[in-house]
């Protein structure tokens, strides 16, 4: 299948985001969970936990971590690693922050 | 000195045992290799029924992964075999062939399972159950056949038939003599775990011997002596094993059933050992785990040259592994002409127990149903204690005194990992073990099927004495090591009121702590500071960050308030209306009385609720949920109270309230207790001219019958007497503890104590009142607020 770039999309105001918490965010087909931390960073990962789906949105913000609201499952909401002693991983985006505006870095076929 | 060069055969149960035993007596001495058939690492093979039953997975059964081999030095070729030993020159070659030179040699190739050489018993579709391999061929049958026939009743066949059942086979078990396990039960108790599994689904051919399996190429049914047939699709061998003894032999060890072994593990030829199934030791051969710890002991301290009086011989025990079925048999069961018995049927709670005494000694037990004196039985047995002990600690053990205190240090507490009781204790006393957790990280004990743990809370008691005492409450989560009260004291104490001051205050060893003590922080908060403290939405599961249950889906459940069970035409046709509106999923009555709408999208949530124009049920809540109630007095015949109008006041007063975890209550109107209150933290019971007030029950998971607390006259008393221990258990509760669990912990009578003293009561009550003064309704504020509309159920959609 051909491949292409979505690249950089708007996905709203750094303000609008509510603080430890994530928030489902849709792009085109896709659902992302996207987090502001406390710690300022924002990130952007699949909306779907690997295990048995949950809405990793709705889940348990602690550090850098998302614990998934179905079965607690610990994900890295930086690099997608699923923590042990499950296994398992998520897609994650770049995000960037220009003038308030928060961007995801999409790329897919 | 160079070091001596160990090598075991076989990389199972018993002889990596062995070498545990030898690295703890002399940790450097030797260069060990082990060759092992399986390409696993060293794995709890009794532990296999419990992966085929689904309750566990392979990785969980692993008693030694790979990097134990490497940091103990060990060197594993694990998928080879050792086709020779040349005794002369202490040398075993493999099938790939290797040369390794020995000083001393293990052999630990325990056993194989027995296959009956019938005809056709070489077809696809027929196998043993005894590895790995055994089981991930039934699970993969399980998906593309419907019908399994296990040949053996006995432990091995039940536990697979068992297995089969989960996976959802059909399942025929025929056995060839006329009652189940035999050789560990009498009839009597079979024919109790016979009508027991058949409930549970087998399906039984006794007095059955099977004389051909049928099929082409795969099998596709049985044959029975006696001229009967039965179609199945996977055919499990289970009729016992044979000792693995074909190498020894061809080496010239001498053989009998097993490898022969004296009281040290000896074989005739010097330097080489046999532990295990594949050993016999006085004639015996044992089957069990128990025994190749024994074994493993007794030779590890005779190849480091300690003194050691030997093996001799071991005392078995039985544990049926099928949930649901408590069966244990230790001894000798079967009476004989110069045996005496104590029986104990109980057919109505379907409990049997025969203990077998012969010259007023104990010689063995089998029990059914509760199982929970076996250890005891087992200890007593074992030191041939006299009958007169045993009924004596019968007596005493309703004085709470343990039975680990009279074990000896040998003595096995854990039998999956093997862990005695003296390596226990040591590490409780030499590394300042406090809790079961450390117990399990340290020795390993309790950490595969966990019926020990008691054991080992006992062990702590034991050794410990007071300080365990002090010490009994784990730490809330990894995140630290303080306990639920000392976080609590803490708070108090310095006046902290958010949980990042929490965290930051009291050193915790992450930055922003977990899903395990965010929400316990956020309670602990709440109640120390019922006014003050700002709820924190980040801390809260998303159930209550959203006042809705979310659904595997990601859709959530909507439950309006319908207080006491009551409701009305108007608000059955809102509910009806808004169902439709919204088009849920599914309308369903709740065990609580209640009416739920299952499967709203997350961005309705605030439409469906202003619809309703009910405040919210909290059928998601750490809080009180509903007040299940009967018809009482007004309309039902036998009622003497109006429990309806109670169990009103009662939801009306504490709805909202935040609690350890959620709170269940029923209110009946007669002793009939349709509202089910034995069952519910709090539970009433409206008598003529008073009112039972009980508490601590459950019907979930733990089920556990409430305790009476009080009996009162009047309603404002129930009332009264209810916020007094919900505000007792509210304080002193860990977060997520029922109160089953609570009252389990502390007691009933001294719950009676607090709530019956006037003033403490009193004290209660007002902290009651004022942990309720500031409930808000959560759907009504949520639609009052743009910022929560936006922060927390809108969703994004870029373009």
């Amino acid at each position: 299948m051909e491949q292409r770039t979505v690249g950089k999309v708007l996905i709203g105001n750094y303000e609008d985001l509510p603080v430890s918490l994530g928030k489902a965010v849709v792009v085109d087909d896709k659902e992302l969970a996207v987090f502001r931390l406390s710690n300022g960073k924002v990130k952007a990962i699949e909306n779907k936990c690997p295990h048995r789906g949950g809405v990793l949105s709705e889940g348990m913000v602690s550090g850098e971590h998302v614990f998934c609201p179905l079965h607690d499952w610990k994900i890295n909401v930086s690099d997608g690693l699923v923590q042990a002693p499950d296994e398992g991983c998520v897609q994650t985006y770049r995000t960037t922050i220009e003038d308030d505006k928060v961007y995801v870095e999409i790329t897919d076929k | 000195m160079a070091k001596k060069k160990l090598v075991l055969i076989g990389n199972g149960m018993a002889g990596i045992r062995a070498i545990e035993e030898i690295l703890q007596l002399l940790p450097d001495q030797f260069d060990i290799t082990v060759f092992g058939k399986e390409p696993y690492p060293n794995y709890n093979r009794i532990q296999l029924s419990k992966v085929l039953q689904g309750d566990t997975e392979i990785k969980d059964i692993t008693l030694n992964e790979w990097q134990w081999y490497e940091d103990n030095g060990i060197l594993l070729y694990p998928g080879e075999t050792v086709t020779k030993i040349d005794k002369e020159n202490q040398v075993v070659y493999t099938d790939k062939g290797k040369e390794t030179a020995y000083d001393y040699l293990i052999i630990a190739t325990g056993s194989n399972p027995f296959m009956l050489p019938l005809p056709g018993a070489d077809k696809e579709g027929v196998t043993a159950f005894r590895d790995i391999e055994d089981c991930e061929k039934m699970i993969d049958a399980s998906n593309h056949y419907k019908r399994a026939a296990v040949i053996g009743g006995g432990l091995l066949g039940l536990e697979a038939a068992r297995g089969l059942l989960n996976l959802g086979m059909e399942v025929d078990v025929i056995h060839i003599s006329d009652y189940l396990m035999e050789r560990q039960l009498d009839r009597a108790a079979a024919e109790l775990l016979q009508k027991e599994l058949e409930s549970q689904g087998m399906n039984f051919y006794l007095e059955k011997q099977t004389s051909e399996i049928t099929g082409k190429k795969r099998v596709t049914g049985l044959k029975f002596k006696d001229g009967g047939a039965i179609p199945a699709d996977l055919v499990v061998m289970a009729v016992g094993i044979k000792p693995n003894v074909a190498l020894a032999q061809e080496s010239g060890v001498d053989v009998n059933r097993g490898i022969i072994v004296n009281d040290h593990m000896e074989t005739n030829v010097p330097n080489i050992y046999a532990v295990g199934e594949c050993a016999e030791h006085r004639e015996m051969v044992y089957g069990l785990v128990a025994p190749l710890y024994e074994q493993g002991q007794a030779l590890a301290k005779h190849i480091c040259g300690m003194n050691h009086q030997g093996y001799k011989g071991s005392v078995l025990s039985t544990q049926l592994k099928v949930s649901g079925v408590d069966v244990f048999s230790t001894g000798l069961i079967n009476e004989t002409a110069d045996s005496k018995s104590i029986k104990v049927f109980d057919e109505w709670q379907n409990t049997y127990k025969k203990i077998l005494v012969q010259d007023d000694k104990l010689t063995g037990a089998v029990l059914f149903g509760d199982t929970k004196e076996g250890t005891k039985l087992l200890s007593l047995i074992k030191k041939g204690a006299n009958v007169q002990e045993y009924l004596e600690s019968q007596q005493a053990s309703d004085d709470g005194e343990s039975i680990v205190a009279a074990m000896s240090d040998e003595e096995i507490i854990c039998g999956c990992n093997g862990v005695s009781k003296g390596t226990i204790v040591n590490a409780i006393k030499n590394d300042g073990l406090t809790t079961v957790e450390q117990v399990k990280g340290k020795t390993n004990a309790s950490r595969s099927c966990g019926t020990c743990k008691n054991l080992v809370s006992d062990l702590l008691t034991d050794t410990l004495g007071d300080e365990y005492e002090a010490d009994t409450k784990e730490s809330i989560c990894a995140c630290t090591d303080l306990t639920r009260d000392e976080v609590v004291a803490e708070i108090r104490e310095k006046g902290l009121t958010h949980s990042k001051e929490v965290m930051n205050v009291l050193e915790w060893k992450t930055e922003e702590g977990c899903s395990k003590c965010k929400p316990a922080l956020n309670y602990y908060l709440g109640m120390v500071y019922p006014e003050e403290h700002e709820d924190e939405r980040e801390s809260r599961f998303v159930n209550e960050r959203l006042h809705a249950n979310i659904q595997k889906d990601g859709t959530y459940s909507v439950v309006p308030r319908m207080y006491g069970g009551v409701t009305n035409a108007e608000d059955l046709r809102t509910i009806a209306d808004v169902a439709e509106k919204y088009e849920v999923g599914m309308i369903k009555l709740t065990g609580g009385q209640r009416i739920d709408l299952l499967g709203v999208k997350k961005e309705d949530l605030p439409d469906v609720w202003k619809d309703l124009g009910m405040p919210s049920g909290y059928a998601y809540g750490k809080s009180v949920r509903t007040v299940k109630t009967c018809v009482g007095a007004e309309f039902c015949r036998f009622g003497t109270q109006d429990s309806t109008g109670m169990g009103i006041q009662l939801e009306k007063k504490f709805e909202g309230l935040n609690t350890p975890h959620k709170v269940k209550m029923g209110v009946s109107a007669c002793p009939r207790n349709c509202a089910e209150g034995g069952i519910k933290d709090v539970g009433v019971v409206g008598l003529d001219g008073v009112w039972e007030v009980y508490v601590g029950g459950n019907g979930g998971t733990d089920l556990r019958k409430a305790e009476l607390l009080v009996k009162v006259k009047t309603q404002q008393e129930v009332l009264e007497y209810t916020a007094a221990f919900l505000q007792y258990y509210r304080e002193n509760a860990s977060y997520l503890e029922r109160t089953s669990h609570y009252v389990e912990r502390v007691g009933i009578e001294h719950v009676q104590e607090i709530v019956n003293d006037d003033q403490l009561r009193s004290e209660l009550n007002a902290r009651m009142d004022q942990a309720l003064s500031v409930y808000q309704e959560p759907w009504s504020n949520v639609l009052e607020s743009e910022t929560t509309l936006k922060d927390l159920y809108q969703k994004v959609t870029a373009k």
